[in-house]
């Protein structure tokens, strides 16, 4: 009988623990962000529980640091959750997940679950990569947000710890296997200009939607010359595995 | 209950409600060819988008500090072929070096 450790590590389960790791990290300074910011404790936690999409939470309390009312925090937050959405998409096509496992699925359909998962190549690590990276960050995410909010300014700022290089070599390991031909390299160095142009003209949470409307409108205007067969094979062997 | 708590309830509803919304356009759509190769576009847009925004932005500005360092890093590490984690923890070390020795914000 194999080992059971060793059949849980798999690629994905490794990606997973790394990304939720430094990710939670970063909801120290969450919770210390949303203290200072004028929040309460419960609220403050009850952002990173219930909300838990960490762009849409910053928002909320950055608005509202900055002297904003608490609409506006609502209406920034909210827009920066637009892209959970695509997420949800493309998850849903990706795993095929039961009916029953849709409410949890979306609680938890963040860049990081969504990320981790679409980087595998198999149905099967795509399920683990999507929960270990879910679960792993909900997990982290609520208990470095309690950490902060208790121990406050005391703990630092996280860039100190290099947790935001970290979370950018995150992003880059996760695109880097995708980019083996000539369209991949494409449509990635356009979407970092597009978003680097679209951000000092937008409010935050508009760059990541705009750049995904350039890559559908690449994508619809591309389509017709790529052979959809590959595609329905891909389906098929989805459909086969699943069942 | 303050209005505050009201509005971040209200907010925290709107995230949730997001989340699920994707989950609720039918498989025959998603699954035309089609969308599988809008998907896939899609897939690779999303992550340059986000290595973009955690690399060089800071709210609406763009920023060249530490960060940019750490991206450099991870692709040398990439192109070693380095596993997943060493490639994160390496990303976190060229940006705290790079902050110790003052070379970059």
């Amino acid at each position: 009988m194999p080992s059971t450790k060793n059949n849980w590590l798999t690629p994905a389960t490794k990606m997973g623990l790394s990304i939720a790791l430094a990710t939670g990290l970063y909801g120290i300074s969450f919770g210390a962000l949303s203290i200072a910011a004028g929040l309460n404790l419960w609220q403050t936690v009850a952002l990173s529980a219930l909300m838990f999409t960490g762009g849409s939470q910053f928002a909320f309390i950055g608005v509202l640091s900055g002297g904003g009312a608490a609409s506006a925090a609502f209406s920034a937050a909210t827009l920066l959750g637009v892209r959970n959405a695509v997420y949800g998409m493309q998850i849903k096509q990706s795993l095929r997940p039961s009916p029953r496992l849709v409410p949890f699925m979306a609680q938890v359909t963040i860049d990081e679950s969504t990320a981790t998962s679409l980087g595998q190549a198999s149905l099967s690590e795509r399920h683990r990569g999507f929960w270990t990276a879910g679960l792993g960050v909900y997990v982290l995410w609520n208990l470095f947000t309690l950490v902060g909010a208790l121990l406050g300014e005391r703990m630092g700022d996280p860039a100190a710890w290099g947790l935001d290089g970290a979370a950018v070599a995150a992003f880059l390991g996760l695109l880097w296997p995708r980019l083996k031909s000539a369209q991949p390299v494409f449509v990635a160095c356009a979407a970092a200009i597009v978003t680097a142009f679209a951000v000092p003209l937008t409010v935050p949470g508009v760059p990541i939607l705009i750049t995904a409307g350039c890559a559908v409108l690449f994508a619809v205007l591309t389509g017709r010359h790529t052979k959809p067969a590959t595609e329905h094979g891909q389906l098929h062997q989805v459909d086969q595995e699943k069942s | 209950m303050s209005e505050l708590s009201w509005w971040l309830l209200g907010a925290c509803a709107a995230a949730f409600a997001l989340k699920i919304s994707g989950y609720f356009v039918p498989r025959r759509v998603l699954d035309s060819p089609l969308m599988s190769h809008v998907a896939a576009t899609l897939t690779v847009a999303l992550l340059a988008s986000l290595v973009t925004m955690n690399a060089v932005t800071s709210g609406q500005e763009l920023i060249i500090d530490a960060r940019i360092g750490a991206l450099a890093a991870a692709t040398i590490a990439l192109i070693f072929k380095a596993p997943y984690l060493v490639v994160v923890l390496v990303g976190a070390l060229a940006a705290v070096a790079l902050r110790a020795t003052g070379l970059a914000a």
